[in-house]
């Protein structure tokens, strides 16, 4: 036994050099190339930072498209999903008062044209996106408040749209700090 | 997506084969280590010397993590002001780590210090993905037409399994994933003031190095709290594609390095065949019933125009995210892009049937190990069946080696159940023992569905894969204790088992193959092994499932 502890401490140590040192400051270094520098992008408005780009924020406001429900309200040092069973008689009645308040803002939609994204958590609480049918289902409320033509906010969310990866894998998605950054800049 | 996998594999495991070639050189970065290690790496051992060399360096790993988890508050490279870890929260997450499984009772965001992310984790996710792939190499030499009183070194199996094999496939997709938009500095949480004029505060940190290898070493477990399924740990479909193809890489790559090293392509390609057919039995129900959406939900009358959504992602949608979630259990890796506790009934039941077979593909060199149990059972009774000798590459499987196989087969039941049915015991019994979280706050469903979080918990323990249903509130002392240890025993008895199994094999005679052995590498025995790996975890598992998600599934109909 005692042969085996003396070289598996100079292993231990020797390996946490090249492991926990080396290894992450050499990514650290290499990242300061990357955009955002290993930080993570940031997204500005007039100098300001109002958020990071792949990091989802809290929308409920009429004006902007809001963003899906979050089990941690968008808390991004706190990252949860509901963990609700898909059985769950109070998370279906959870489910079901969402349905309601967005019929209550979003007058003129039927239920059917609710994507279920808009009224589910999504894993992370922190999603910052939006499938084009989520945001389009928006278009009518946000052009009678702000006074745009749908059409011109149509186009609005078929710029910022971003497709499947080289055309062919995954679903096409919308940020949406990106879209309500553009929404604002609309006058 | 798959394609690419095997495509990869390949390759990849032809170079690994000629890494563990015993005549193959070291290099500089060997022998420096081998040199401060003060080990010789010519040196031959037996397998009993090797395991003993194995469980005591994991015990230094599990001594200097723990107590590094309890200081942590104090230490430096703490930003964000982190507290230390409790007794039983330090027991089990460097437990949870050494074993490679990374059941996570904490968040990352506030339950870890930079210092503990790096120099615990991240340390510990190398080293016990190469205890695993060491001790694969362990069992070859039982594979090959001599006899052998030595089995191999296995600090020279550990240290080139990190040199040649974990390191550089690590910085591959550690960069991948910086280009991408995860964070690798060490600045601490920023704080930012958003459009609707909420304040947030945004964790982040030195986390692509370590996402990196949570995937290659099919560790598991998350940077933040909620894994792959945040945004900065897994930032676009393209990113899920890497991470996915990084933890599914190795597992297939040992496959073939093995048939490489004992030149039984044949028999590699039954194997690699059968744990495939296990994978798309789980694979095909989960994407139907994930596309298909929640039944419950559509009742409420909204449009599911691409199946369910509570707990995934936009950016992935319901196919990546079912698929994931196949491969994250039956690989032993535990890493989610998506909630389990919400996936569909029917999901759930596959995620625990992958867990507990635990052997399709399975972990990082483990996979095998556990097959490999399975593996003798299927000798020993389909030689029965036909009257010959069971006998596997040319040496025979005795009463010993079945005990011992059997023991490990049925000690994942007893450590499933058992530990289910204590958790169960106190739900019912002590629903207000003083615990952190008391048992009747326990459970975040009601039902069928909370038994099956509980189940779940301890399946994943024992599989050493590290998912969970994450709504069970488990950071306290009965879960943190009984896990922990679930978690060591699920480990290192697989491990012993097999290895005890082949080092008793290989000091037996070589028996050349002739018409009177049995072949093990047509697809007739590749079925045989099939149906034992079906029959056994039926028969451990069916009465537990039926009771939690299988229940569930007939409710929602």
């Amino acid at each position: 036994m005692k042969n085996y502890i003396s070289p598996g401490i100079r292993l231990t140590l020797v390996l946490l050099v090249i492991l926990s040192i080396v290894y992450p400051l050499v990514i650290a270094g290499v990242a300061r190339l990357a955009p955002g520098q290993g930080k993570g992008e940031t997204v500005t408005v007039n100098g300001k930072v109002v958020g990071y780009a792949l990091v989802g924020q809290k929308f409920a406001e009429d004006r902007y498209f809001n963003s899906r429900p979050s089990a941690v309200e968008y808390k991004a040092d706190g990252s949860g999903g509901s963990n609700k069973g898909p059985s769950n008689p109070d998370y279906l009645k959870t489910v079901q008062a969402r349905i309601d308040t967005f019929l209550v803002h979003n007058p003129g939609i039927n239920k059917i044209d609710i994507p279920t994204e808009l009224v589910t958590a999504s894993g992370s609480g922190l999603d910052p996106d939006l499938s084009p049918a989520a945001t389009r289902v928006q278009v009518a409320r946000i052009a009678k408040i702000r006074g745009i033509s749908t059409e011109r906010l149509n186009q609005l969310v078929d710029e910022y749209t971003r497709g499947p990866l080289i055309g062919l894998f995954g679903p096409s998605t919308v940020n949406v700090l990106k879209l309500n950054v553009a929404l604002d800049a609309i006058k | 997506m798959y394609g690419l996998t095997v495509l990869l594999a390949i390759p990849l495991g032809k170079y690994i084969a000629n890494v563990f070639k015993p005549e193959s050189a070291n290099g500089p970065l060997e022998r420096f280590i081998y040199r401060v290690g003060g080990i010789d790496p010519t040196r031959e051992m037996s397998w009993k010397k090797n395991l003993t060399a194995l469980l005591t360096i994991n015990a230094v790993w599990l001594a200097f993590s723990f107590t590094l988890l309890l200081l942590q508050g104090g230490l430096p490279l703490n930003p964000d002001g982190n507290p230390s870890m409790t007794p039983d929260l330090a027991f089990n997450t460097a437990i949870s780590f050494m074993v490679n499984c990374d059941l996570q009772h904490y968040s990352g965001e506030s339950g870890l210090t930079y210092l503990t992310q790096l120099g615990g984790i991240t340390f510990l996710m190398f080293v016990s993905a190469a205890t695993g792939i060491a001790s694969l190499l362990l069992i070859v030499r039982s594979f090959l037409p001599k006899v052998v009183d030595t089995v191999g070194n296995f600090y020279v199996f550990f240290v080139k399994a990190i040199t040649r094999i974990l390191l550089p496939l690590s910085f591959v997709v550690a960069l991948i994933l910086v280009f991408n938009g995860t964070p690798a500095s060490f600045d601490g949480k920023d704080s930012v003031v958003t459009m609707q004029g909420d304040t947030v505060n945004v964790s982040r940190g030195p986390a692509a190095g370590m996402i990196a290898i949570k995937h290659i070493g099919t560790n598991g477990g998350g940077w933040f709290g909620v894994n792959s399924a945040h945004p900065l740990e897994n930032p676009n479909y393209f990113t899920n594609m890497v991470e996915m193809v990084a933890q599914v890489l190795l597992p297939i790559a040992m496959l073939f390095a093995l048939g490489f090293l004992i030149n039984r392509r044949r028999f590699t390609w039954v194997v690699y065949g059968v744990m495939t057919l296990g994978m798309l039995c789980l694979l095909i129900p989960t994407l139907v019933t994930e596309v298909h959406g929640n039944p419950a939900i559509a009742q409420l009358g909204v449009s599911q125009p691409t199946g369910a959504m509570e707990g995934k992602e936009v950016r992935f949608g319901p196919l990546a995210s079912a698929y994931w979630s196949i491969v994250t259990t039956i690989i032993s890796t535990g890493s989610v892009n998506s909630m389990h506790d919400s996936s569909m009934a029917l999901s759930g039941t596959m995620e625990l049937l992958g867990m507990m077979t635990n052997a399709f593909y399975g972990g990082c060199g483990v996979g095998f190990l556990n097959y490999y149990y399975y593996l003798i059972i299927a000798v020993f009774i389909s030689g029965l069946m036909v009257g010959r000798t069971p006998e596997l590459f040319g040496r025979k499987v005795e009463a010993r080696e079945i005990k011992i196989a059997s023991i490990v087969a049925l000690l994942s039941t007893f450590l499933v159940k058992g530990g289910t049915a204590l958790a169960v015991w106190f739900f019912v019994k002590y629903p207000d023992a003083a615990w952190a979280v008391k048992p009747s706050a326990w459970l975040n469903n009601p039902g069928n569905h909370g038994f099956s979080e509980i189940l779940y918990e301890f399946t994943s323990a024992n599989a050493n894969n590290g998912s969970g249903f994450e709504g069970l509130g488990d950071n306290n002392f009965f879960w943190n204790y009984a896990t922990g240890i679930v978690l060591i025993l699920g480990r290192f008895i697989p491990i012993i088992g097999p290895v005890a199994i082949a080092g008793l094999l290989a000091q037996k005679k070589y028996v050349p193959e002739s018409s009177g052995t049995l072949p093990i590498d047509t697809g007739t025995f590749g079925l045989m092994t099939f149906a034992v790996i079906l029959i056994i975890t039926a028969l451990s598992f069916f009465p537990a499932l039926a009771l939690g998600p299988l229940a569930e599934y007939f409710s929602l109909k």
